[in-house]
């Protein structure tokens, strides 16, 4: 693919492409709605490459062959959607122990249980206090336009082997279903030398390396956690954000992904209405953009958190505010197509009109 | 060494000079030794990344110095799978025991034989879970007691016995299939013959190589080694017959080879 | 103000309402507008009706899913039942009159715009165009882009192996398009 072209894509699609442009290798997944077009594209688009695409038994294993491929340090990639990405919990958990550098796309669909293959934010705890058994955290990127589905996917593999950790790119269904204009950048292929380090490549000229998350012996296991939490702290040098009008915002919208999109339409209409609104929105949900956010605490200034969900960032939210402010929650329940209107009370709502 | 003495024994380099955390009479450490003489052997060694499953082999890379990867209970086809997809020129193989392999990675195990993922497989069947301390097992035959079948396993209650190399033949991608036992010398240079063609299959890109060894558990079939190696003879293997099962380099049907009574 | 509007596409499965819904995207998109396009899809895909919402704007756009929409394009009976009373006062919606009793469409608090779809591309000779010509009414009735970006935008959604339908489908856009004026 000629780097500069303008596409018209699914946020799937940009995402599968994305995952091209950075140099992945190898793809296993599982088929689930609301994400199926990724495992579709590169079901072709890999073997073309001389890359591997499986279709895997299910999504526990389809994540075990990511734990596989990662070993040996190869750019490789899974994507599901919120019951699939429950299965894959216990691989991710044994790829962050094993410090594998392994890239995971949540579309997320409704919930509890089966729920719907409609939008929603319900995995938002899942993704950033890490999903499966153990203390660790992944990083964790929230895209909200198809662009930005592409750029982030494309950046993850460089995330990913610089820190030796999972990253999840956390979407929803309306993000993976919806068309956008998508400029595409230039392939940047894996620097060969990324893995060379403590990858798996048969132990020619050098002692055998072991990958794994067992730590037996006395110590051991609270060294290993002493250094996965140092990697933790390390990986807030990557916080990311976006404000829109909070310059003069009476009110700051706190919302990530698709909602956050949808709540700058409803604060476009709101501010020709002359109110003083305007949004914050986290890019990496972990780690959290707390200073950012607590930057924008102002005498008199109120926060709003909408969600997809019951309310989860929000806590994020209050926590980064240190009592200096609190911030409303305003919920749109999983299972309905969010829209600009629903945004309206609840705004009017937190600015005591 | 005096000058006139010939060396002509010595310990595979790849087989780790340090103790093995196993109990006395238990066949892994013979398993071990005979997967690193034929890594050495077949000048394997440098290309060779292990999976290793979890269990009482879990420690497995303590004591085979190649590069290795841990695997999630049950998943090592699932992990190796990935391994040989991203690395096809490794060599790649797993070494599960009986509760990883025909129970809770029986989805695993399957599927990546059926693909005939060009990966082998050593299935060590002690009919018990050794390392959680001697719980039923898939393979556990009936009438044997275990800490969780404490009146004998019953096929009413917990089905029949699963003989996984008859399955594991029966699937189109696996290209190499036998069941060899270790309780006696024969049978363990047997053992080796077949887990040399199991990973020949693989080196040869033919297929998927899999080899069930019947082992002794000593500790968790509260006996003795000699009373274990003795159970094998006369227990396991009337239930889980020896023989190849399938083998596409000499197209040997499974009906031909499954019921052989050697080795008893 | 700047130029902005939505549009919802429905219809029946087959009637290739996602088909002009990426068609109007794409001639946005080559206009040099942001635009965004979203299919209902899953469940109600099979059978029953299918719609997809279209946004072109010159500001970056919020939400791609509107639930009060500026227009619509309603190509069957369920369709005018689910949207016309969604449609924004003073919206625009094109009728496709060879399914939808016009009786039915509103006149006064939104604008109601007829066209005899399945009649026009039946003359054209396939009946399957009808989905063009209810586009062409839609660009004739908003003005919203040039007539000639959506014929030539016809190359981004018909795949090369039926390239020799485009001058067919171009005629059917416009016939549309007269047929609104």
């Amino acid at each position: 693919m000629a780097s500069g072209d303008k596409l018209f894509l699914k946020g799937n699609e940009a995402i599968a492409r994305g995952a091209l442009a950075a140099g992945c290798q190898c793809f296993f997944g599982y088929p689930i709605t609301p994400q199926n077009d990724i495992p579709e594209y590169l079901s072709k688009a890999l073997p073309d490459r001389g890359g591997a695409f499986v279709q895997a038994e299910s999504e526990v294993a389809a994540a075990n062959m990511l734990l596989g491929a990662t070993a040996c340090g190869v750019r490789a990639m899974t994507s599901s959607s919120s019951p699939g990405i429950s299965l894959k919990q216990e691989a991710i958990s044994y790829m962050a122990g094993s410090e594998l550098p392994a890239i995971i796309v949540n579309m997320n669909r409704g919930g509890p249980g089966l729920g719907d293959i409609g939008p929603s934010q319900g995995d938002y705890f899942q993704s950033t206090r890490g999903g499966g058994h153990g203390d660790y955290r992944l990083l964790v990127l929230a895209p909200a336009t198809c662009q930005e589905a592409y750029d982030l996917t494309r950046e993850s593999f460089d995330l990913a082997f610089q820190y030796r950790n999972p990253v999840m790119i956390l979407g929803d269904a309306i993000l993976g279903q919806m068309k956008e204009p998508v400029l595409t950048a230039p392939d940047r292929p894996a620097d060969p030398a990324e893995a060379r380090d403590w990858s798996l490549d048969g132990a020619v000229g050098r002692g055998p390396r072991l990958l794994k998350s067992l730590f037996l012996q006395d110590g051991a296991l609270a060294d290993q956690n002493r250094m996965l939490q140092a990697k933790y702290e390390a990986m807030r040098a990557e916080v990311r954000w976006e404000c829109f009008e909070t310059e003069d915002a009476e009110l700051v919208v706190c919302a990530y992904g698709t909602i956050a999109r949808i709540a700058k339409s409803a604060i476009r209409k709101l501010r020709k209405k002359g109110l003083k609104v305007g949004l914050f929105r986290p890019i990496t949900l972990y780690p959290f953009p707390s200073e950012a956010l607590a930057k924008l605490v102002k005498p008199g200034r109120k926060f709003l958190t909408v969600e997809q969900n019951l309310g989860q960032m929000v806590e994020d939210v209050r926590l980064s505010l240190c009592g200096l402010a609190t911030s409303e929650f305003f919920s749109i329940y999983p299972g309905n197509l969010p829209v600009p209107d629903d945004f309206d009370e609840p705004i009017a709502r937190a600015l005591g009109l | 060494m005096y000058q006139d003495e010939e060396l002509v024994f010595s310990c595979p380099q790849v087989v780790a000079d340090r103790p093995t955390h196993y109990c006395p009479g238990c066949h892994h450490g013979v398993a071990h030794r005979l997967v690193g003489e034929l890594l050495e052997e077949m000048g394997l060694v440098e290309k060779t990344i292990m999976v290793t499953a979890i269990g009482c082999s879990v420690f497995l890379y303590n004591y085979l110095l190649v590069d290795a990867v841990e695997a999630p209970h049950g998943r090592a086809p699932a992990v190796a799978t990935g391994v040989k997809r991203a690395k096809p020129d490794k060599f790649v193989f797993t070494y599960q025991g009986d509760g990883d392999l025909a129970s809770i990675g029986m989805a695993e195990i399957m599927h990546c034989a059926n693909r005939g993922e060009r990966v082998s497989v050593v299935f060590v069947n002690n009919t018990v879970y050794g390392m959680t301390g001697g719980q039923m097992a898939p393979t556990t035959l009936i009438g044997q007691k275990t800490t969780t079948c404490p009146g004998g396993r019953c096929a009413e209650r917990e089905g029949m016995p699963i003989k996984m190399a008859e399955i594991i033949a029966s699937l189109g991608g696996s290209a190499y299939v036998a069941r060899t036992a270790l309780n006696n010398v024969k049978n363990i240079n047997k053992t080796k013959k077949c887990l040399r063609k199991a990973f020949e299959v693989q080196t040869s890109g033919l297929g998927f190589g899999f080899v069930e060894v019947l082992s002794a558990c000593p500790t968790n079939w509260k006996m003795s080694a000699i009373k274990a190696n003795e159970r094998i003879a006369n227990e396991m293997i009337p239930y889980f017959p020896l023989g190849v099962f399938k083998d596409a380099t000499a197209d040997v049907t499974g009906e031909a080879a499954g019921k052989g009574e050697e080795g008893k | 103000m700047s130029l902005y509007q939505d549009v919802i596409i429905a219809g029946f499965g087959g009637q290739g309402v996602l088909l002009i819904g990426n068609l109007l995207a794409y001639a946005g998109m080559n206009q040099g507008l942001n635009v965004t396009y979203i299919p209902v899809y899953g469940a109600e895909m099979r059978g029953g009706t299918a719609n997809c919402t279209v946004v072109l704007s010159e500001e970056e756009i919020g939400s791609p899913v509107i639930h009060r929409p500026l227009s619509t394009i309603i190509m069957n009976r369920p369709s005018l039942d689910k949207f016309q009373s969604r449609l924004v006062d003073g919206g625009v919606q094109i009728v496709n009159t060879s399914l939808v009793d016009m009786d039915l469409a509103e006149q006064g608090r939104i604008r109601s715009v007829p066209v005899a779809a399945g009649e026009i591309s039946d003359k054209l000779g396939d009946t399957r165009m009808a989905n063009m010509v209810a586009l062409g009414a839609y660009i004739q009735a908003t003005g919203v882009l040039p007539l000639q970006a959506v014929i030539d935008s016809l190359v981004n959604v018909i795949s090369a192996s039926y390239k020799h339908m485009i001058p067919k489908n171009a005629a059917a856009i416009e016939a549309g398009a007269k047929a609104a004026q």
